[in-house]
């Protein structure tokens, strides 16, 4: 049905369709745009050769330029690595202390750490490191085994009763069950918890101090005020890692959870550690 | 004084007509404008000096910053993300003044087009300004029209071959000049060109400078009246942009018609003639390859050359000038109503002219009146108000910023005294370029008290913080609130930074974040 037809004003032909008596004009291309279509076609093909194009049964050509975006991937770690070279060296001969004291060097330190303990601690001390019930907060200033980067970097690489580390750091509540009798234990918690400012009841408090001082005060001090050397918690603060309130001590008295931390020295090499050191001790807590 | 009859008559034809059927793919057919010379052409030869002075130019002037910043006056920094312009310095939160620029740029050329139609198109867009400065090195080695005419139906010869390799020659050069222009305004220019002259330089600059070169060339050399005709949006959108008083190059051929090249003959013969000897000087001259005695084309781009054709061959038969002139539609139908008797009958030249050749007085005539309308005013106003809103902006714009992000996890804590920390990543933004020490405080927070990560140290109550000139310094601050003023649920609070020479402050409101019963 297309028949010619010249448009009287312009004088083009047109297409020969009709739409509601529009007609289009069938004006010819420009030439460049003919070549340059054909470079787009000639470009296509040099394309599939160069880079990987064509199916085949199980795999695709390979292309002559041997590329690969898994290749590149590849390519732009290593070269990130490189560019790392200088700063792991760096943290892999200074102590911890010194990392801290060089202000580049800790940002590194400290963007790695965090980039670790996404992996590896997050799952007991939480994303933010808020820790929960049995799970040390590492944000805060109670510290169980010392709050200093050298003495965090001590704890990540030795772990807690951390059974196949010979260094790992130990102690152990005993469970006073067997001891005390559950009114003393009773006592006593009432008296541990009034050392933080909960209200207790004074007929319980009385003994209970004279409980304390026979039994507890060994490992955490006539003050109460805990021991790093043995890893024995301050009872006076208002940092509770088992739970606070007289329910909560008690059960810690009567069957204490004993928390373990794995040894990582071995798990994830020195340079890790030190980072994690760096980026724990940046959390506001540290000493 | 010449005779009508003595007037050369130009082979020319326009070349874009349609009344020439062309097949399927249309080869280009080859323009060769004749050099026009008369108050426009010098006009376009003012403008184009300024336009490639400024393109040229610009990335060398100087502008002293101080020691902490370029001192180039316009420099796009991309790798610092800054860009600077004389007294001014953009951050990228600050592109807006950009975007700003960009649509009172938008706006004025809306304004130019409903008042001088294509204006741009015709003066100074950089394709019209490299194809007109490529003519000229075309005309300066193969000669004007007729030359090169007959070069171009030459057989190939050692004389056109060097004519041929010269200018292509030429063309390159200035290619390259071209795309390497526009390197400098990225990097400082007098380092830069001495990179690039020993081989030095980045290899995006080399690529810029190719890429450019090719599209210059291609462009201004090759494809010229092309890239107008068929690339550009501009010549669709104008359309919409004119009016019925808007000034356009228009051929005036109710004082034209009947167009004779034997006027005299016609004359004595009794038949009516009008002023158009049909000399085909305005084709000849045409960059765009049409005539514009065929009406308002989309290929026109109002150089205005054909009315400096025109006008010469008028001066030479002692005609009034403006058979081709800058016309609204408004005038040019008053005028044509009146050579028609109102589209009685054919146009009648002797109804628009006095015996002596001059016109009447009635023939409508353009006059500065006439731009101001509804429609430029609400242009020329639009456009102000932006102008002066992004200059208030700049004038007061603030050289000294801070930002605060509230640690989202954990949200606080609770240190072993039983007080509450919460812990905020600061930003400070020191936008000048000199050095700055910073302090920052608290302000409504009852007991609260600050520690940095780092190297910054409290001075009492407030952190001195030392900010790099023309940086942002970011930190990680810790407030604590003791265990008896902290309100359940947190309150708020603000951090003020100030300059230590305290001509700038900042403030930032901040929330703090506390359990909500009391434990
Ligand atoms: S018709 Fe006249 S104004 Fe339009 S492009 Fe040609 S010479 Fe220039
Ligand atoms: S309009 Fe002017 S320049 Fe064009 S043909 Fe007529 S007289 Fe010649």
């Amino acid at each position: 049905m297309t028949e010619k037809h010249i448009d009287e004003i312009s004088g083009v032909s047109t297409t020969g369709h009709e739409w509601d008596g529009i007609r289009e004009l069938d004006n010819p291309m420009p030439r460049w745009w003919l070549w340059t279509f054909y470079a787009t076609v000639l470009w296509a093909i040099g394309y599939t050769v160069a880079y990987p194009a064509w199916p085949l049964l199980t795999s695709a050509t390979k292309g002559v330029l041997d590329y690969s975006s898994r290749g590149e991937v590849k390519q732009e770690l290593a070269a990130a690595s490189a560019a790392q070279e200088k700063y792991i060296a760096a943290i892999k001969a200074k102590s911890v202390d010194e990392i801290e004291a060089d202000g580049s060097l800790r940002d590194f330190a400290t963007a790695a750490g965090a980039a670790t303990f996404r992996v590896n601690c997050v799952q007991c001390h939480g994303s933010g490191a808020q820790g929960s019930p049995g799970f040390p907060n590492l944000n805060d200033d109670e510290w169980l085994w010392g709050g200093s980067a050298d003495q965090i970097y001590k704890t990540v690489t030795h772990g807690i009763r951390f059974a196949d580390d010979a260094d790992t750091r130990t102690s152990e509540m005993p469970a006073f069950a067997e001891m005390l009798s559950a009114v003393q234990i009773g006592d006593v918690s009432a008296y541990v918890a009034s050392l933080s400012g909960s209200v207790s009841d004074p007929a319980k408090v009385e003994p209970g101090a004279k409980i304390y001082a026979d039994n507890c005060a060994a490992c955490h001090g006539a003050n109460a005020k805990g021991n790093r050397e043995l890893g024995a918690p301050d009872l006076t603060d208002a940092i509770w890692l088992y739970g606070s309130g007289e329910r909560a001590i008690a059960q810690q008295v009567r069957a204490p959870k004993n928390g373990v931390m794995p040894a990582w020295g071995a798990r994830l090499g020195d340079v890790k550690v030190k980072e994690l050191a760096v980026y724990v001790h940046s959390l506001g807590g540290g000493e | 004084m010449l005779d009508v009859g003595e007037v050369e008559r130009l082979e020319a034809e326009a070349v874009n007509s349609a009344k020439i059927r062309q097949p399927l793919y249309a080869a280009r057919k080859k323009i060769f404008p004749k050099r026009a010379s008369g108050q426009f052409r010098r006009f376009k030869w003012i403008v184009m000096a300024i336009t490639l002075g400024i393109y040229y130019l610009t990335p060398w002037l100087r502008w002293d910053r101080g020691p902490y910043a370029p001192d180039q006056a316009v420099l796009v920094d991309l790798a610092n993300r800054r860009f600077y312009f004389f007294f001014i310095e953009i951050w990228p939160q600050e592109f807006f003044f950009v975007a700003g620029l960009l649509v009172m740029a938008g706006i004025g050329l809306f304004l130019i087009t409903s008042t001088v139609g294509r204006a741009w198109c015709g003066y100074t867009c950089p394709q019209t300004v490299w194809v007109d400065l490529f003519l000229v090195v075309e005309r300066a080695i193969e000669g004007d029209r007729n030359a090169r005419i007959k070069l171009d139906g030459a057989p190939w010869s050692v004389s056109k071959m060097v004519k041929r390799v010269t200018k292509h020659t030429v063309w390159l050069l200035i290619a390259v000049a071209t795309g390497g222009a526009w390197i400098f305004y990225f990097a400082d220019a007098p380092t830069l060109l001495g990179e690039v002259l020993t081989g030095q330089a980045a290899a995006v600059a080399y690529m810029t400078i190719a890429v450019l070169t090719a599209t210059t060339y291609i462009f201004g050399g090759l494809m010229r009246e092309q890239v107008c005709t068929y690339m550009c949006p501009w010549p669709r959108i104008q359309a919409a942009m004119l009016d019925e008083n808007s000034l356009t190059v228009t051929y005036n051929d109710w004082r034209g018609e009947p167009r004779s090249r034997h006027a005299k003959k016609a004359a004595a013969a009794g038949e009516s003639v009008g002023d158009c000897v049909d000399c085909n000087a305005c084709v000849a001259v045409c960059p765009m390859g049409i005539d514009i005695r065929d009406g308002q084309q989309l290929e026109c781009i109002t150089c205005a050359l054909c009315i400096d054709a025109c006008d010469s061959v008028m001066d030479k038969i002692g005609r009034e000038r403006g058979l081709i002139a800058y016309a609204t539609l408004n005038d040019y139908n008053a005028n044509m109503a009146l050579a028609t008797g109102d589209g009685a009958h054919a146009i009648e030249p002797a109804l628009v002219r006095q015996p002596g050749g001059r016109l009447v007085e009635k023939v409508a005539q353009f006059h500065l009146g006439k731009i101001f309308r509804p429609r430029t005013f609400i242009y020329t106003a639009v456009w102000a108000l932006i102008g002066l809103a992004m200059l208030y902006a700049l004038l007061t714009r603030e050289r000294l910023q801070l930002n605060v992000l509230h640690d989202r996890n954990p949200q606080f804590v609770v240190l072993s005294d039983g007080a509450i920390r919460n812990g905020y990543t600061v930003k400070l933004l020191n936008m000048i370029p000199e050095p700055r020490t910073i302090r920052i405080t608290l302000v409504g927070l009852q007991g609260g008290a600050m520690s940095a990560v780092g190297a910054e140290q409290m001075e009492g109550e407030t952190l001195a913080v030392d900010v790099e000139p023309d940086r942002l310094k970011s930190l990680k601050i810790y407030v604590r609130q003791p265990r008896d003023r902290v309100q359940p649920g947190g309150t708020t609070f603000r951090f003020v930074a100030r300059d230590a020479a305290g001509t700038e402050t900042a403030s930032y409101d901040a929330n703090f974040i506390a359990p909500e019963a009391s434990r």
